[in-house]
């Protein structure tokens, strides 16, 4: 078995270049998965088990990281989320602040006082709503109200740093009105549910349903032409002198936040004019 | 005390109920947080001070209504006074007392503010205030009558502590 030394590598060479072509050829891969199996099989058993004993040391520390950094983030959410809601409510407040430029310049011919609506009234049987300003920014009583829908209602009482609005959806409220475009003529009357009507709205009206409903200006209460609301129903009987009417107000009461009074209008009181009743 | 106490308690509440609680309703009834307070006050058994708290409420009460003060005042008084009657006659059962003052004292100002306004020419439709107005008011009141009575016992209980004698 002494080959010599030359045949000795060049067998070596033609077994391995026969292996290699083998393996290339795909006919070793039976004996290759069989041979290596083991192996693969440790390796997998001695990784998980590494990855395993390294989760383990290093998770504690991951943990408060992770919690560290949770708080962080929620402190982060709660703060934008803050920014969102102030965001949110400067954008409203914007909206209706533009409502209400739009509203005085479309109405040039009248002097405004903004308004916050701070309180309301506390008794239920009554419609006011408490403003923050008062006689030192000029309020008096007898003020009318809008807001950048329409008539709101008119001051009632006044302190130097507040006043009480008296709402047109007030039991006592009585607001002489025009109903368009009929130019039919009627007295609009406040309830203790908020719901509004007009009265003595002469028979041959002729009122539907949408009707637009402006305050007529008699009586000198409240100025000519503010938009209340539209009509919502129509009762007419016979047997009745007059009609009436229930009226959808364009004001939401519900949601009034900011307010305009008109500062350069003074009721007329048309008390002594009206002739006292006779004696029997 | 108990009676400069009165103020800041009360002008509280009517603060409270002026901007939060007036819009809380039921049908169209609202609670009365100073009568509730004034009545939870006054059924305290060693409060010495209810008919001051209750001239006091009637005050701070008239700042923030429409409703004149002649009528608000002299029936936050009789409001007081129902109470201290209510917890002599409950005197075993303060909480039955609370409660029974409660619905009369709600029922009694809703009353006089409607008698006051009708007198004065506000068109209100009686029956239908009943039923819209008072009996849900006397609902929430009832509501907030156990945690207020609470409170203001706890309030009492600070500044009229108990002696024992030995």
């Amino acid at each position: 078995m002494n080959l010599p030394r030359t045949f000795q590598t060049a067998a070596l060479a033609i077994l391995i270049i026969s292996i290699l072509l083998l393996a290339l050829g795909g006919y070793l891969t039976p004996i290759s998965r069989i041979a290596f199996s083991p192996f693969i099989s440790a390796q997998t058993w001695l990784a998980s088990r590494y990855m395993a004993i390294r989760d383990f040391m290093t998770a504690p520390r991951d943990v408060a990281r992770l919690t560290q950094l949770n708080e962080q983030l929620e402190a982060e959410v709660s703060r934008l989320q803050a920014q969102i809601i102030e965001l949110q409510q400067q954008n409203s407040e914007l909206e209706v602040l533009s409502a209400l430029l739009d509203f005085a310049r479309t109405h040039a011919e009248n002097e405004y006082i903004t308004a916050a609506v701070i309180g309301r009234d506390i008794s239920p049987f009554l419609h006011y709503v408490i403003i923050n300003r008062g006689s030192d920014d000029g309020l008096r009583r007898g003020m009318p109200v809008v807001s950048s829908q329409g008539l709101v209602g008119r001051v009632a009482a006044v302190t130097a740093d507040g006043a009480r609005v008296q709402l047109i959806t007030d039991p006592d409220t009585a607001i002489n009105v025009r109903i368009q475009p009929s130019g039919a003529e009627g007295l609009l009357q406040g309830s203790i549910t908020g719901d509004i009507t007009i009265e003595t709205i002469p028979q041959d009206a002729k009122i539907n349903n949408g009707d637009l409903v402006l305050t007529s200006g008699l009586g000198g209460n409240y100025p000519p032409d503010m938009l209340i609301g539209q009509v919502s129903g129509v009762r007419q009987s016979p047997v009745e002198l007059f009609q009436s009417a229930s009226v959808e107000p364009v004001v939401d009461f519900s949601q009034l936040e900011i307010v305009l009074v008109i500062v350069n209008f003074r009721p007329v009181n048309i008390g002594p004019l009206i002739p006292p009743p006779e004696a029997p | 005390m108990a009676i400069f106490l009165a103020i800041p308690i009360l002008g509280l509440m009517v603060i409270f109920q002026s901007a939060v609680f007036s819009q809380v309703q039921l049908l169209y009834g609202t609670t009365d947080l100073v009568l509730i307070i004034l009545v939870a006050w006054s059924v305290q058994e060693r409060v010495t001070t209810a008919w001051h708290w209750g001239i006091i409420a009637g005050i701070m009460a008239s700042l923030a209504t429409a409703v004149p003060a002649y009528a608000i005042i002299p029936t936050y008084v009789v409001v007081t006074g129902i109470a201290i009657y209510m917890r002599r006659v409950f005197w075993q059962r303060p909480l039955l007392a609370m409660i029974t003052a409660i619905v009369l004292a709600t029922l009694l100002s809703q009353v006089v503010t409607v008698a006051v306004l009708v007198i004065n020419g506000t068109p209100i439709p009686v029956i239908e205030a009943f039923y819209l107005i008072t009996l849900p008011s006397v609902l929430l009141n009832l509501l907030l009558a156990v945690p207020a009575y609470a409170l203001m016992g706890d309030l009492a209980n600070w500044l009229y502590p108990e002696t024992i004698e030995i």
